[in-house]
């Protein structure tokens, strides 16, 4: 659905929606500023509560017009390159932070806002190994604004149709694959992946990496100490190559997109998903039953490891960065954003708070556990696809889709990621 | 040896011959009604393409000055298939767009000359109906035809519906991402594309058709033609021109192909649909490489330009002379 969506949102977003009008335009006092803000929640309820937040911004700083443009997840990626590259960023935009956002500062077409930051705002960050993925050398040009973590998803009920423990899933790898044997057996799609939009799968072959080499062998391999073919890395695909060996994915995997694995895994037709804390409002927006079907139903687990496995969790979020020519106005704008009002109305919606004032405003059992899960771990890896420089990231998706697609062997597919790397970042 | 005659003096004084002060005037407004349209081709078409090959000789993420300079790395990138993945990638690119290509030319072209001919020159009711269900796909965009394809080849969608209660004991097809056999995309993808654009081309036929004089049929039926010979011999020799056009057309816009196969499969799955157009956007500027992307732009470009003038050249250039002849 996510790649359907796109092409409507792409004849949407070149009539740019202006949610804003001039509400603002009476008042002459001070210099009147425009803040063009883009942001991807398409999702109706948490693009109005973006709504509000510019509109209660804008009643109490009548010289501030905001300006939002929602763009969908995809055609926002594409958007935002062709207009760095025109060097006109928005002036506050959707970020995940990483290697391609240091990619658009190394080219000045960011704001450093680490003056401002320093002190209490920095402070009041909950997750500060979130805030690090927004800046680098001393420099930040943005902040997180909800950060959580990828889990997995299971549907109890199926799991008590194939007589498994729902209340007791898997915690090894090995009790893992015989759930999913088990699931099979009782004639349920154990896992819903859309592999046509190749970041769901990635984060399979992530995760594993984490268990098989930890933040060691990542950090040697992203500062060519070591490299993106050791060890670490075909031990991912080899146990990747175990799951895929028990097909356990629904029919055309490989061809769906992300929405059809949401609406897999939200008309309670698969059993588990590997997936970020958005995943229950995608499963209400692309499912039939809008998300009726698993209501109740659902929990979540920590990924599944094994002896000598390395602890650490895969995660990321989303935050806000600031454009070069953005007005003064737009980092006042962005700590309002951050603020603990703020961020508890949006907890209550689907944000997992990124300070720890709101953290307690999370009203969903779910989404709870998933922040639980997110300050426990000792070790959080953001996601490679966004964290690597693009092309790098690309190739991470090239391979891991030819390993689903079972043409590429694990060692190829470490060697196709190594090539990439060793080009792009010796 | 010739002789070089005088010039005969009395016509130098006619005067036709005077010379004739330059009219300034009309120089002046030929070079107003030319200007806009030379400023825009030369500004957004011409500029570009000696720009994008400046590109291709430089390391360039799009967004900073261009200061890496690396000569042919980049062209050897997509050539040396046994050092570099990419160059692997390109050349099945480009296998993929010829053989699109050559399903275009000996599927889709002859598909739409035989309804052409049906629907045009057949003699029975409805046939304006079915003159217009045949053209109703072409004039969808681009998009909605990738997303009706998409719902219609979904492992649970119209199509396999319709081979399942069609076909007793009928195996489902997984169209778009099969991993038992992943090159069906292609040619699913192919059925898209016939679907699409086989009624712009029946139109164009039906154009031409109705052009061939019916009395030098009917002669050659009297002298005793059968109707194959006939369509052999007068009908399709005179329509030579539009079907010279129509190659000419389907091959360009199989070198072109893109937005569809974007939608429906972003060239997976693992590149079994990638085409030329899909992979300049993917390794090109997706993976923000926009100095490899340029070297991928040119070689297309330069793919596209021998064949274009090369084909006018060889093929249309009669076709042109018998115009002017009219």
């Amino acid at each position: 659905m996510k790649r359907h969506l796109l092409v409507l949102v792409i004849l949407l977003s070149i009539l740019v929606v202006p949610l804003t009008g001039d509400q603002s335009a009476s008042v002459e006092a001070q210099d009147q500023v425009t803040i063009r803000w883009w942001h991807i929640q398409t999702n109706p309820d948490q693009a109005a509560f973006w709504e509000k937040v510019a509109n209660d911004y804008m009643a109490m700083h009548p010289n501030v017009t905001i300006d939002i443009t929602v763009l969908e997840n995809e055609a926002f990626k594409q958007r935002i390159v062709t207009n760095m590259q025109a060097g006109d960023p928005p002036d506050l935009f959707q970020s995940w932070g990483g290697g391609p956002l240091w990619q658009f500062a190394d080219a000045g077409l960011l704001r450093d806002i680490s003056d401002e930051l320093e002190g209490e705002w920095r402070d009041s960050f909950s997750a500060q190994s979130a805030v690090e993925m927004f800046g680098q050398d001393g420099e930040y040009y943005g902040v997180p604004w909800s950060w959580g973590a990828v889990v997995m998803w299971y549907n109890k009920e199926l799991f008590e149709q194939a007589g498994l423990d729902p209340e007791n899933p898997p915690a090894t790898w090995e009790e893992f694959l015989e759930v999913v044997q088990a699931l099979k057996d009782a004639g349920i799609t154990p896992i819903a992946l859309g592999e046509g939009d190749k970041w769901p799968g990635h984060f399979w072959w992530v995760y594993l990496a984490i268990r098989c080499g930890g933040e060691e062998a990542f950090l040697a391999a992203y500062t060519r100490e070591g490299s993106f073919d050791d060890e670490a890395f075909v031990c991912a695909g080899e146990r990747l190559v175990e799951l895929i060996e028990l097909e356990p994915f629904q029919e055309g995997f490989l061809g769906l997109g992300y929405g059809d694995e949401a609406a897999a895994f939200g008309d309670g037709l698969a059993a588990m998903e590997l997936m970020g804390h958005w995943a229950p409002g995608a499963h209400a927006e692309n499912s039939e039953s809008g998300g009726a079907a698993i209501e109740g139903k659902v929990g979540i687990f920590a990924f599944p490891t094994w002896d000598g496995a390395h602890d650490g969790l895969l995660g990321g979020g989303d935050g806000f960065v600031i454009g070069k020519n953005a007005p003064d106005e737009t980092v006042d704008f962005l700590r309002y954003i951050t603020s603990a009002e703020v961020q508890r109305e949006a907890a209550k919606i689907w944000v997992i708070p990124v300070i720890a004032e709101a953290e307690d405003a999370i009203e969903d059992e779910l989404l709870r556990q998933v922040l639980q899960i997110r300050n426990e771990a000792t070790y959080a890896q953001m996601y490679y696809d966004q964290f690597l420089p693009p092309a790098v990231g690309q190739a991470v998706l090239d391979a891991v889709e030819g390993l689903f697609a079972e043409q590429y062997s694990p060692e190829e597919a470490a060697q196709i990621i190594e090539d990439e790397a060793s080009f792009e970042l010796d | 040896m010739a002789r070089i005659l005088p010039r005969p003096k009395v016509l130098a004084s006619e005067p036709y011959f005077e010379p004739r002060s330059i009219d300034w005037v009309k120089i002046l407004t030929i070079i107003l009604f030319l200007a806009p349209g030379f400023i825009i081709m030369f500004t957004i078409l011409y500029i570009p393409v000696i720009q994008s090959f400046e590109y291709s000789q430089y390391r360039w993420n799009g967004l900073g000055p261009l200061e890496r300079y690396v000569g042919w790395e980049n062209y050897e990138r997509l050539y040396d298939t046994t050092q570099y993945r990419h160059a692997r990638l390109f050349r099945e690119a480009t296998k993929h767009t010829f053989i699109l290509m050559a399903l275009s030319l000996t599927i889709q072209l002859p598909f739409a000359m035989l309804l052409a001919l049906l629907v045009g020159r057949g003699n029975f009711r409805g046939k304006k109906l079915f003159r217009t269900i045949y053209f109703v796909p072409y004039v969808f965009s681009d998009p909605i035809t990738a997303i009706l394809w998409i719902y219609s080849l979904h492992p649970s969608g119209l199509v396999n519906t319709i081979l399942e209660s069609i076909i007793p004991d009928y195996q489902k097809i997984i169209w778009l991402g099969s991993v038992e056999n992943p090159s069906i995309a292609l040619y699913a993808i192919f059925a898209v594309l016939t679907w699409k654009y086989f009624g712009f081309y029946m139109i164009l036929y039906m154009a031409a058709l109705q052009n061939v004089p019916k009395d030098l049929e009917d002669a050659a039926r009297l002298d005793g033609a059968n109707e194959f010979n006939v369509l052999r011999k007068i009908t399709l020799p005179l329509v030579g021109p539009t079907i010279r056009l129509t190659i000419y057309l389907s091959i360009l816009g199989s070198l072109q192909q893109f937005v569809i196969i974007w939608i429906m499969t972003e060239g997976g799955p693992v590149g079994h649909t990638e085409v030329l157009g899909t992979f300049l956007y993917k390794y090109g500027i997706d993976g923000l490489r926009l100095g490899f992307g340029s070297a991928i732009a040119v070689v297309i470009f330069c793919m596209s330009l021998v064949f274009s003038i090369g084909y006018q050249w060889m093929v249309l250039r009669q076709d042109y002379r018998s115009l002017q002849a009219q």
